[in-house]
């Protein structure tokens, strides 16, 4: 795991305020985790003493509870169902609204004006699925890489997201305790910040204050108009110590250096019918997953003004219309539309945007109400496929367009 | 195609809406009533011919669009929907009594002279059908709206597109998309509370959910519900009994399959274990 270079200030717990102040100031609409609805949830905030406090969580797969922890402590739980997804790409939005005039169409309204947001609490995690969301909207195209994504091919350009991205500041916490379905470590995507994620700041809570590093301009500008003191050698080796023990206490691990390979073989699997009778298909997990993409849009009539409103709206891979064309839906099964999606997560994303589509963050085992968990999936699947090494259809592949 | 007659009758005149009772509580009527901001648009845009519960006068038939609401129960009833049917070109049946017979539908499992017996001082009077049924059960429906009762936006989008021509946009998806979407955390994960919503359809907007309540999926299954996990699930990890399960089940939609279906093996499970 690489650990950034760079220098460590030291921001104490009752200077939280100001930072949001400076946030403030910056004409930032900061958002933060929050106590909400029995879920630490992604919020706007005012003051720090909004922010949750004192609370743990309990994952496991298709359980989530809140339990009381340390009152000194502000960041003692992990990630909850919401992520940065749902402000750079909202669950709804309302796209345009336009009439028809004589043989033309008038628009009447164009989408909303994207936020400029400073998200504070986002964990490593998070930051490496805005990174995955980063490719698919077409927001970033990392120098010299070469994946066929890069060529110009784009699931989707968005305006909004690129907008939204490019005015947004991050501000991540590294997790000192990771939860009980968490595998960042597996991906090499936590539980402390590394230097591909994109973020501006990055801290790391003891009892009294956050040790807190920055990777960018604007991040810098920050601490300094914070003037904060620098952190002393016990604090950056305390620091140490919590992310080296955070990274031994993964709740689940994946072996994730073959994945496209075994997937590509596990087209038949028999495990896919034993996940099939499981799966609810009810679309959770792509709707808590951070890098999950999928929308659908439709048209709705005013029949006051007759103006036509096309909205945009999340949509899942695991509805049965989804994948409708004229001649049916493709994946009519729940067998196939669990093995779409956890392919495409795992193997064929690779092949669209050059990096995997999951992240660790373990929101898609704890958030299933029937606790599908995909490290024990792939473990299964991998444990079929040892049985069968003859079992070996050719690898498929997604051809860049032109 | 009944969607592309009622466009053509809006070139001319305003196309005929009827709406009918059978057995049910009103309240999926009252819904369109409830549409305030949106009923004087609706009454521009058509010609409200029938529809007892909001005016007296009625027009003769045919009417371009028919909305019916609850089940068939009763011998007349069973003749009436004939009628009905012949009377509208597009036949759309509002809430779960007319879609899947309703909680009503409850006497298809038990004996309904015993019923009366309860209930009426002289049963002798009460003319009734031995079971409650859904509409469709009786005549050709063109369109179902689902739920205790309909969602209001539902129906303003079932008039608006039947009016347009498209296609109405009314999902068949899990609820929990739209829960999802409303960025609720989900109850059965942060509570443990038996929420049908893994199994039921959209269209509600996530109301119980959104009130900290689990779904008890009056808007009835959705496309490919998987009884079989949720069932496992709810009585095992949560440890709900088949009683629990088989009631949670027939609440409003109990007759509808798959939901009857399942059901009644809750039933028999019940009986077992008993």
């Amino acid at each position: 795991m690489s650990v950034p270079d760079g220098k460590r200030w030291f921001l104490p717990k009752e200077s939280l305020d100001a930072l949001i102040a400076v946030l403030h100031q910056q004409q930032y609409v900061v958002i933060g985790p929050v106590f909400h609805d029995r879920a630490i949830r992604l919020e706007q905030v005012q003051r720090a003493d909004q922010l949750a406090r004192g609370v743990r969580d309990e994952h496991s797969g298709g359980q989530y509870r809140l339990i009381d922890g340390n009152q000194e402590l502000l960041f003692e739980y992990v990630v909850g169902p919401d992520s940065a997804k749902k402000f750079f790409f909202p669950p709804r939005q309302e796209l345009f609204s336009l009439h028809v005039k004589g043989e033309q169409f008038v628009i009447d309204k164009v989408g909303p004006a994207a936020p400029k947001l400073a998200i504070l609490g986002l964990r490593p995690c998070d930051l490496a699925a805005i990174a995955v969301q980063d490719r698919v909207f077409g927001y970033h195209q990392p120098a010299g890489d070469e994946a066929p994504w890069a060529s110009g091919f784009r699931c989707e350009s968005e305006l909004y997201y690129t907008q939204a991205r490019e005015q947004s500041l991050l501000i991540a916490v590294n997790c000192v305790r990771p939860g009980g379905t968490c595998f960042c470590a597996s991906w090499g995507n936590g539980p402390q910040v590394n230097k591909d994620m994109p973020y501006d700041l990055a801290m790391t809570e003891m009892r009294k204050g956050f040790v807190i590093r920055s990777k960018s301009r604007k991040g810098a500008a920050i601490i300094s108009s914070l003037s904060l003191r620098d952190a002393d050698d016990a604090e950056v080796e305390l620091e140490g110590l919590l992310l080296q023990r955070a990274a031994e206490h993964m709740g689940r691990q994946l072996q994730t250096d073959d994945l496209p390979q075994l997937l590509d073989r596990a087209i038949d699997s028999p495990h896919w019918d034993n996940v099939a009778k499981r799966c609810l298909s009810c679309g959770n997990c792509t709707m808590v997953c951070p890098t999950c993409f999928c929308s659908t849009v439709s048209d709705s009539d005013d029949l006051a003004t007759g103006s036509t409103t096309r909205t945009r709206e999340w949509e899942s891979c695991y509805t049965h219309q989804f994948s409708y064309t004229t001649s049916g839906p493709v994946r009519s099964s729940i067998r196939a539309r669990y093995r779409h999606w956890l392919r495409h997560k795992l193997d064929t994303w690779h092949d669209q945007f050059g990096v995997s589509g999951c992240v660790g963050c373990g929101r898609c085992i704890t958030w299933c109400p029937v606790g599908i968990d995909l490290t024990a999936e792939v473990e299964s699947i991998r444990r079929y496929d040892s049985r069968d090494e003859n079992h070996a259809p050719p690898r498929i592949t997604v051809e860049a367009r032109p | 195609m009944p969607v592309q007659t009622i466009t053509r009758k809006t070139e001319t005149a305003k196309p005929k809406l009827a709406v009918y009772k059978f057995s049910s509580c009103d309240g999926c009527q009252l819904s369109l009533l409830n549409l305030e901001d949106e009923l004087l648009d609706i009454v521009g845009a058509v010609e409200i011919a029938y529809f007892l519960e909001a005016r007296r006068a009625e027009q003769p038939p045919p009417y371009d669009i028919g909305m019916v609401e609850g089940s068939i129960s009763t011998p007349e009833e069973a003749e009436r929907i004939r009628q009905v049917r012949r009377d509208c070109k597009y036949l759309v049946t509002i809430g779960a009594c007319a879609t899947s017979g309703g909680i009503q539908a409850l006497r298809n499992w038990a004996d309904v002279d015993q019923y009366k017996q309860y209930v009426y001082a002289h049963p002798q009077y009460v003319a009734s059908l031995e079971t409650a049924t859904p509409i469709a059960t009786h005549v050709f429906v063109d369109f179902e709206l689902r739920g205790c009762p309909v969602n209001a936006r539902q129906l303003l989008e079932l008039i608006t597109s039947l009016l347009k021509g498209r296609k109405p946009n009314i999902p068949n998806y899990s609820l929990c998309i739209e829960c999802k979407r409303r960025g609720l955390p989900c109850v059965m994960v942060s509570k443990g509370e038996p929420c049908l919503g893994p199994i039921t359809q959209a269209g509600c907007g996530a109301l119980c959910p959104g009130c900290h309540r689990a779904c008890y999926g009056c808007f009835g299954p959705m496309e490919q519900p998987n009884m079989d996990s949720l069932g496992h699930q709810l009585t095992g990890t949560q440890k709900r009994t088949a009683r629990e399960m088989k009631h949670m089940l027939r609440m409003f939609n109990g007759y509808l399959e798959p939901f009857k279906q399942a059901s009644d093996h809750y039933e028999r499970q019940e009986k077992q274990n008993a």
